[in-house]
C-alpha cells in the first residue's frame, strides 16, 4: 500500500483553471462550506481506512542556510518572487495505487469556491518513500 | 488486544488457538464478524484470568467464553456477569484431541475467509493478521505506518463486507498465496516482522493443503528470507547478491526451503512460485558469485515466462528477471536486448533502469551505467534503494574517468 501526500499550495503550480480571488474574499456561506468540505474529506478518508495524516502549514517562510564556519546562520524571509512555490498543507493517504490518490486529489479539488461552483484547484500529488527496506534483494 | 503486562503468557501458544477457535464458531454458522469481536473479547478476558486461574483445556476456554460473549452480544445482555463468568468458565467436557487434518481444515476454511475474493488486497492482509495471524490491530497498524484507527477502520469495513457473504464455499487458493507473499515483501523491520508472520501462516497453509504452489512459495520465502542477513550491511546500506558475505547466508533456513522446494517439485505439477523457488535455490547453491549456474537460472526463467501468453505485459518482473539470466548466459548485450521489450510497459520503474545500469556495467559501459543508475534512482520508491542507486551512479561515474 503506498502512501501519498496530497498537497495543497498558497501559490505556484499550473496555470489557475478557474481563477478566484483570495479566499478572505468569498461570501461567508461560500467561506464556511469551503471549511466543511475540508473536514468532511478528512472524514471520508478516516472511514475509508485511507488516513494517515492531515496538517495545515501557516504561510510564514523563512529560508535559513548555514553561515560558515564561526558565523550566525543566514536567513531571509524575502523578498520572494510572487510565483514561487508555497505549500498550504495535506492530507497523506495510504492507498492502494496511484491511480487511487490520484482519484482521491480530483475530489479534493471539486472542493466548493466562491458562487459554491467547484475550485478546480490543482492538488500536487506526491509519493511517499518507503523507508522499510525491501524483503527480497534489489536489482 | 494484548497488552505489555501479561506477555509472560505464551503469548504465541495463546495465538495459534486464535484460528481454531475462530474457524469453529464461524463454521457452527455464527457470524465472521460477530464472532472475530466476540474472540478478541474473549482474549483480553484469558490474559485477565489466566495468570492466576490457568484453565486445563485452553481452546475450549476461549471457545466457552467467545460463545457466551456471542450469546451476550445477541441477547444485548448487560455485561455485569462477564468478570465472574469468565472466572468460572469451564471447559465443556474434553473433546478428543482432533486430528491434524481437522486443524488444518480449520486454517484453510479461515484463510479463505479472510481473502475472499471481493475483499481489496489492503484488506485481505488486514483481516488475515488479525483473525489468522492473531496480531493486534494496533500491532497491524504500526507494521504498516498508519494510525491505529485507520486500520481498524479498514478491519471493520473489510468483516462488514464479509457480512451475509456464504463462507462454506471452497475459496480461492491462488488469492490466499498472493496475500501472503503481500505480507512477507511488505517487509522485516519494525516491531512486528511481517516477514516472519508471512512466514508462520504459509507453514500454517502447508499443513492443511497438498497443493505444491503453497509449498512453492513457503520455499521461496524461506530461500529469501535466509539471506536477508547478508542483505545490509551494518549501517543498513543494501548490499546487491553477487557482493554479499554468503557466510551470514541462514544455511538452515536455505536447506529447509531446498527440502520443501523439492518436495513440492515432486507433485510435478509446477507454478509461479516453485519455479522462483528454484530460481532463489540456485542462487542459496552457489558458494561464490561467480559460481552461480546461471544457464539453470535461465531455464527456470524461461518457464516462467512462459507462464504467462503475453509476457511483457502481464508478467514484466518475470521478463526483467530473466533479461539478467539472458545478460549472464548469452551477453550483456542480449540482455540489454531483452529488456528493451519492456521498453513501453515498464520504463517509468526504477528496477528496470537499475536492471539496465547492471547490464551496462557487466558489458564495461561505465558512462551508460552511471546514467542508467541515476535514472533508476530518480524513480526509486524506497529510501535504501534510492540510497543504494545513487551510490552505484557514483561509482560507476567516479570509475569511468
Amino acid at each position: 500500500m503506498p502512501k501519498y501526500l496530497l498537497l495543497k499550495h498558497y501559490r505556484g503550480g499550473p496555470e489557475p483553471h478557474r481563477p478566484v480571488p483570495p479566499i478572505d474574499q468569498w461570501a461567508p456561506e461560500d467561506v464556511e462550506a469551503h471549511m466543511a468540505f475540508q473536514n468532511h474529506v478528512s472524514e471520508l478518508l478516516e472511514g475509508n481506512g485511507e488516513y494517515v495524516d492531515a496538517q495545515a502549514l501557516t504561510p510564514a517562510r523563512t529560508w535559513v542556510r548555514y553561515g560558515g564556519p564561526d558565523a550566525a546562520p543566514v536567513s531571509t524571509d524575502g523578498p520572494l518572487p510572487e510565483t514561487s512555490d508555497l505549500v498550504a498543507g495535506w492530507w497523506m493517504i495510504d492507498v492502494a495505487s496511484h491511480e487511487r490518490a490520484v482519484e482521491l486529489a480530483a475530489y479534493v479539488s471539486s472542493e466548493p469556491g466562491p458562487g459554491g461552483e467547484p475550485l478546480y484547484e490543482w492538488i500536487d500529488v506526491r509519493e511517499v518513500m518507503w523507508e522499510r527496506p525491501r524483503t527480497t534483494d534489489a536489482a | 488486544m494484548i497488552d505489555e503486562p501479561t506477555r509472560r503468557l505464551d503469548e504465541g501458544a495463546l495465538r495459534a488457538l486464535v484460528p481454531r477457535v475462530l474457524a469453529r464458531l464461524v463454521r457452527r454458522g455464527e457470524d465472521f464478524d460477530a464472532a472475530e469481536d466476540a474472540l478478541q473479547e474473549a482474549l483480553l478476558e484469558a490474559l485477565r484470568v489466566w495468570s492466576g486461574h490457568p484453565p486445563r483445556d485452553p481452546r475450549a476456554w476461549l471457545a466457552t467464553v467467545a460463545t457466551r460473549r456471542l450469546v451476550d452480544a445477541r441477547r444485548s445482555e448487560a455485561a455485569r456477569h462477564r468478570r465472574e463468568e469468565a472466572t468460572h468458565a469451564q471447559p465443556p467436557p474434553a473433546e478428543p484431541r482432533p486430528a491434524a487434518t481437522e486443524e488444518g481444515d480449520d486454517t484453510l476454511f479461515l484463510l479463505f475467509c479472510c481473502c475472499h475474493p471481493e475483499l481489496a488486497p489492503a484488506s485481505q492482509v488486514a483481516l488475515t493478521l488479525r483473525a489468522v495471524g492473531g496480531l493486534t490491530t494496533r500491532e497491524i497498524a504500526d507494521a504498516f505506518y498508519v494510525p491505529e484507527a485507520t486500520m481498524a477502520q479498514r478491519i471493520s469495513r473489510a468483516k462488514r463486507a464479509l457480512h451475509g457473504r456464504r463462507l462454506d464455499q471452497p475459496g480461492d487458493l491462488a488469492v490466499v498465496l498472493r496475500v501472503l507473499y503481500l505480507i512477507y515483501t511488505a517487509g522485516h523491520a519494525g516491531r512486528v516482522c511481517l516477514a516472519g508472520e508471512a512466514i508462520g501462516l504459509a507453514r500454517q497453509l502447508t499443513l492443511a493443503t497438498e497443493e505444491p504452489e503453497a509449498r512453492g512459495l513457503l520455499a521461496l520465502m524461506l530461500l529469501n528470507h535466509a539471506r536477508l542477513p547478508a542483505r545490509f550491511d551494518p549501517v543498513g546500506r543494501i548490499v546487491t547478491l553477487d557482493r554479499q558475505d554468503r557466510g551470514l547466508w541462514d544455511r538452515r533456513e536455505i536447506a529447509e526451503g531446498v527440502r520443501v522446494l523439492q518436495s513440492a517439485l515432486a507433485l510435478q505439477r509446477p507454478g509461479r512460485y516453485q519455479i522462483e523457488a528454484a530460481i532463489a535455490a540456485l542462487h542459496g547453491d552457489a558458494a561464490s558469485a561467480e559460481e552461480t549456474d546461471w544457464p539453470q537460472i535461465l531455464a527456470w526463467y524461461d518457464d516462467l515466462v512462459a507462464l504467462s501468453d503475453d509476457p511483457a505485459r502481464q508478467d514484466p518482473a518475470a521478463v526483467l528477471g530473466r533479461a539478467v539470466a539472458v545478460g549472464h548466459v548469452l551477453g550483456a548485450a542480449a540482455g540489454l536486448r531483452e529488456t528493451d521489450r519492456l521498453r513501453d510497459v515498464i520504463d517509468d520503474r526504477h528496477r528496470w533502469h537499475a536492471v539496465r545500469a547492471h547490464l551496462h556495467e557487466l558489458d564495461g559501459d561505465l558512462p551508460a551505467a552511471a546514467t542508467a543508475y541515476a535514472q533508476a534512482a530518480r524513480r526509486a520508491t524506497n529510501v535504501a534503494e534510492r540510497d543504494h542507486l545513487v551510490r552505484q551512479a557514483a561509482r560507476t561515474r567516479a570509475a569511468e574517468l
